[in-house]
């Protein structure tokens, strides 16, 4: 393969161009082309990145961008497949987080690693004691307990030493992680998700002390996606997606906008001409949906997950759901699927008012979904491939009869069709569903719904997760059935697959439906701001 | 930068030159490894062959010697009447199995079994003694009373689980508790006959509701079944292979082609596998459930009938019981299949029929055959889970081959925004 070549050629990274500037600065960690795969998935795939003395850098990405396989690497939680880590001027081959420790690298996890009944002092020494039982003994304080309270008071960070850790709120617990790093002797401190557990005023105390401790020439490395707390924070940030560590910037040369564009991908789908193939038809009907928090509850004295939600799909349109994760598209999918029931309002589908049906009425009066996570929603892993086909399906033709008897060798069948038209690559319709690369599993999961010829399709985050080559083909497949005639409500995070495919674009925020937009004339930045809100600070287009 | 479409249709190029051939059924394709076979036959042989092994050395612990122990239990096991208690035993455990099946299908623990049967089969018993009427029928209305009981005793765990949340190994275990005490209370205070023996126990079925037994299918393939003369002149064979064996193997196939081929079956299936899918793919959570758990208690309904119909003909004392905790492990070691929990029920019952003979002969305390039972769950589990992994990482592997012709993603290349 010729081609082969050149593209490895060309795939080099230029990190060193990124690093303007910094040459003065040490250099406490250096990753060299870290690979590591797992089985159906690459989850980081040649990343490379400097870390400078003292620097709080950021590392963002999306959902699944390989941020935390990332960092569980680098405290050797899990080795690389490939590529080195150099700290210091040395490369280092960590087996276990206790030889990441022992070379100055703390970790605290997105869910804290703390025994709840023992006390916070207690928790801090657990595991690297030293003298501090002998410390007991003397009934007096131990040489570690002095040290602990020294580093509290370094950093700002006051946790009362011998309350127990029960009664301790999630914020104090993350000061206590934090110490027991330090205490470990951390000068490289990682934190996974550091804000995702906190309300704001945490985070700022939060970030006063990542100020402290950098001021005092620790090194931070954090991973966050909240782009407003990273330019608050990082000196510098590293994007990661798809596994790939895309650039590296100063946070004074990017603005949020940038950073959403470099996080979800700046490669514009192919253009392709789009015929208008819509017709007046109106397929799928959302008419003033409210979606209460708490099931049951009359929905004025109950928090609304979704706000009076209109819209309607027409034949051969795609609608795409633009919005910052955990705005209500995850629900607004659940209600349309019937997992959730509505608290009010009507879903109609062909003409039919499908508010009260179940599921299963759904999905066989063919309603096609791509779930948002195709290993929780969307397979069964250890199952092979022919019984994955029917999922979703397994009362129709031609899996079954009389919507009781299943036919294994017709789905085997139908399966291998399927694999078949939908470059589906596997060595036969009878390995398990999690043999295969993600990028596979989502065309087997894309041929399935297409193969039965849905009316109304909800794509939620079709082609996150998946190689390029396989983003384009399901996109290409969206096309097709668009074409064909076929209504999609597009759910996506990203906005240029949002505003390539999409025949209108609806923005989501807090449960509510904000804004309509014209694809054609959007920019991803203006998207962007729609999105988070920024927008109706300046002006009122709320539909 | 290169094109991505260019890309995928090199990709597509490199596929298509691969291209598996499928059969008719589109079962077989070239790239189908032999070991896949291998393994399936591999996990079970090498299972027994382990627990074997292991037992051998825990006789050589005790000072006894394995070979000789081995040589008694196997010419002791292979007389006729061995064999026919050996299928006796099998039979009610296998049906326990069965219904411990249907629910680990679904990720449900039905620990209850034990308590359902206990209580169908002192109900069941009642109900076929105080009826008189044409046999088939009385035979199956003792067999459905007690499935009715089995079902209405998981019933209120399956509610509480659907409706509450509340654990089904929790509230099982209670149940069992309750239903073995009103058992004993409601045998010992009401329906107990006056007999001349000591026994406690109910009134016995009368001939109509009986099981035939199958001694002339053993007599058609084996030699003919030892008689005795009675003191009171009758003949009467000396063992007996009681008839519920071919309910148990109509259980057998109903499960199977009730898991495999059935809608139903496949929703329990996807249940368990993967919940969440499940449930977005049109399988009501709460009613699979209900389904799964009220067929499994309607089969741990049948697990004491075998003896009460092929050999007691009444409920008294001497009832076995545990059978539904055994059969917990025969559904373990038969990894919740059909022919599986088959095999696993005959070892068991081979393992329980020939065990005694080593106290007999003295080579070892019966409870090694407890021993070897222990064993034989934890190496089943332990060669199940490594046979699955080692089989995922071959296909894994076979499915990376096929992507050896992978498209290298192209590197995206972002501009520095600065």
């Amino acid at each position: 393969m010729a081609g082969s070549a050149d593209m490895v050629a060309s795939g080099e990274w230029p990190s060193e161009k990124k690093d303007q500037g910094a040459g003065a600065r040490e250099v406490v960690i250096e990753l060299q082309g870290i690979t590591k795969r797992f089985p159906g998935v690459i989850a980081n795939e040649d990343i490379n990145l400097k870390i400078f003395k003292g620097e709080i850098h950021a590392v963002c990405g999306e959902n699944g961008a390989g941020k935390s396989t990332l960092m569980k690497i680098i405290y050797g939680m899990q080795p690389p497949d490939e590529g080195s880590i150099v700290l210091n001027g040395t490369e280092v081959h960590f087996h276990s987080p206790k030889d990441a420790i022992d070379s100055g690298i703390g970790m605290v996890h997105q869910h804290f690693m703390l025994a709840g009944y023992l006390s916070v002092l207690e928790n801090i020494v657990l595991g690297a004691e030293k003298d501090f039982y002998r410390g007991l003994l003397k009934r007096g304080k131990s040489k570690s307990q002095e040290q602990i309270e020294k580093l509290c008071s370094i950093y700002g960070l006051e946790v009362d030493l011998n309350a127990n850790l029960e009664t301790l709120e999630v914020g104090q617990r993350q000061k206590v992680e934090i110490i027991k790093a330090l205490y470990r002797g951390a000068e490289i401190l990682i934190l996974d998700e550091p804000t995702s557990v906190l309300v704001p005023q945490e985070v700022e105390e939060l970030f006063e002390t990542m100020r402290e401790m950098a001021s005092q020439g620790k090194t931070i490395l954090f991973i966050d996606h909240k782009l407003d707390e990273v330019l608050a924070i990082a000196d510098r940030i590293t994007v990661v997606r798809a596994g790939r560590s895309v650039a590296t910037v100063n946070k004074d040369e990017v603005t949020a906008g940038e950073l959403a564009e470099l996080m979800i991908g700046s490669e514009l789908p192919t253009p392709e001409i789009f015929e208008e193939v819509e017709s007046d038809e109106v397929l799928f009907q959302v008419e003033a949906l409210n979606l209460a928090a708490d099931h049951g509850a009359p929905a004025q004295s109950s928090k609304l997950l979704l706000k009076d939600i209109n819209f309607a799909i027409r034949q051969g349109e795609i609608v795409g759901i633009a919005g910052v994760e955990g705005n209500g598209q995850a629900e607004l999918v659940e209600a349309l699927l019937g997992v959730r029931h509505v608290t009010s309002g009507s879903v109609t589908m062909c003409g039919d008012d499908i508010t009260d049906w179940s599921t299963r009425e759904r999905r066989e009066s063919q309603l096609g979904y791509i779930p948002e996570d195709r290993h929780e929603m969307g397979l069964l892993l250890p199952s092979p491939l022919w019984e994955n086909t029917m999922l979703g399906h397994q009362g129709s033709e031609p899996y079954a009869t009389g919507g009781f008897w299943l036919h294994p060798s017709a789905t085997k069948a139908k399966c291998a069709e399927m694999v078949k038209e939908f470059d589906v690559r596997t060595p036969n319709v009878n390995v398990p569903a999690d043999a295969l690369s993600g990028g596979n599993q989502q065309k087997l999961i894309i041929g399935r719904e297409m193969t039965m010829n849905p009316k109304v399709l909800i794509a939620a985050h079709p082609t996150r997760g998946i190689d390029i080559g396989a983003q384009d083909a399901v996109w290409e497949k969206l096309r097709v059935a668009r074409q064909n005639g076929l209504a999609v409500l597009l759910v996506s995070a990203d906005l240029d697959e949002l505003i390539g495919l999409s025949d209108r674009l609806l923005v989501i925020l807090r449960g509510a439906i904000v804004a309509e937009l014209n694809p054609a004339e959007v920019t991803p930045k203006e998207l962007g701001s729609y999105m988070t809100g920024a927008k109706f600070e300046t002006e009122s287009s709320m539909v | 930068m290169s094109d991505p479409n260019q890309n995928s249709s090199m990709s597509n190029f490199w596929f298509r030159s691969w291209r598996p051939s499928t059969d008719g059924n589109g079962t077989g394709t070239s790239l189908t490894s032999p070991s896949q076979v291998g393994w399936a036959l591999l996990t079970p042989v090498a299972t027994i062959v382990i627990a074997v092994f292991l037992a051998g050395i825990i006789l050589l612990a005790i000072g006894s010697n394995p070979i000789t122990a081995a040589q008694s239990m196997w010419s002791s096991g292979l007389r006729q009447e061995s064999i026919i208690d050996i299928l006796n035993r099998a039979t009610p455990l296998y049906l326990a199995a069965v219904a411990v099946a249907i629910g680990f299908r679904m990720n449900i623990f039905n620990i209850g079994v034990e308590g359902q049967y206990i209580l169908a089969a002192l109900i069941a018993a009642k109900v076929g003694a105080e009826i008189n009427i044409w046999a088939p029928l009385h035979v199956l209305v003792i067999v459905l009373t007690a499935m009715a009981v089995g079902m209405a005793w998981v019933a209120v765990p399956a509610i509480l689980k659907v409706t509450r949340g509340v654990h089904e190994v929790i509230s099982t275990i209670m149940m069992n508790a309750i239903g073995v005490s009103f058992v004993a209370a409601i045998l010992l205070q009401r329906w107990d006959e006056p007999t001349a023996s000591l026994n406690t126990k109910t009134k016995d079925i009368p001939p109509s509701g009986r099981m035939p037994d199958l001694n002339e299918i053993v007599e058609l393939v084996s030699r003919d079944i030892d008689r005795v003369q009675l003191p009171s002149g009758q003949i009467i064979e000396t063992s007996k292979l009681w008839g519920f064996l071919m309910v148990a193997i109509i259980v057998g196939l109903i499960y199977h082609y009730f898991i495999n081929r059935t809608r139903p079956g496949f929703d329990i299936r996807a249940g368990g596998v993967n919940p969440l899918a499940a449930e977005v793919a049109g399988v009501d959570p709460n009613r699979t459930v209900l389904t799964a758990m009220l067929m499994s208690g309607a089969v741990a309904g049948l697990v004491g009938l075998p003896e009460i119909l092929g050999r007691d003909y009444f409920y008294g004392l001497q009832f076995t019981q545990q059978l539904g905790f055994s059969g917990i492990a025969v559904a373990l070691v038969g990894q919740n299949h059909a022919g599986g929990i088959a095999l696993a029920a005959l070892l068991f019952g081979v393992l329980d029929t020939t065990g005694p003979i080593l106290d007999a002969d003295g080579h070892a305390p019966e409870e090694i055959v407890t021993i070897i039972k222990g064993t034989m769950i934890f190496t089943a589990i332990i060669v199940y889970a490594v046979a699955r992994r080692k089989r995922l990482a071959e296909q894994a592997r076979l499915a990376s081959k096929v992507l050896s012709a992978k498209e290298r993603p192209d590197t995206p290349i972002a501009e520095n925004p600065a």
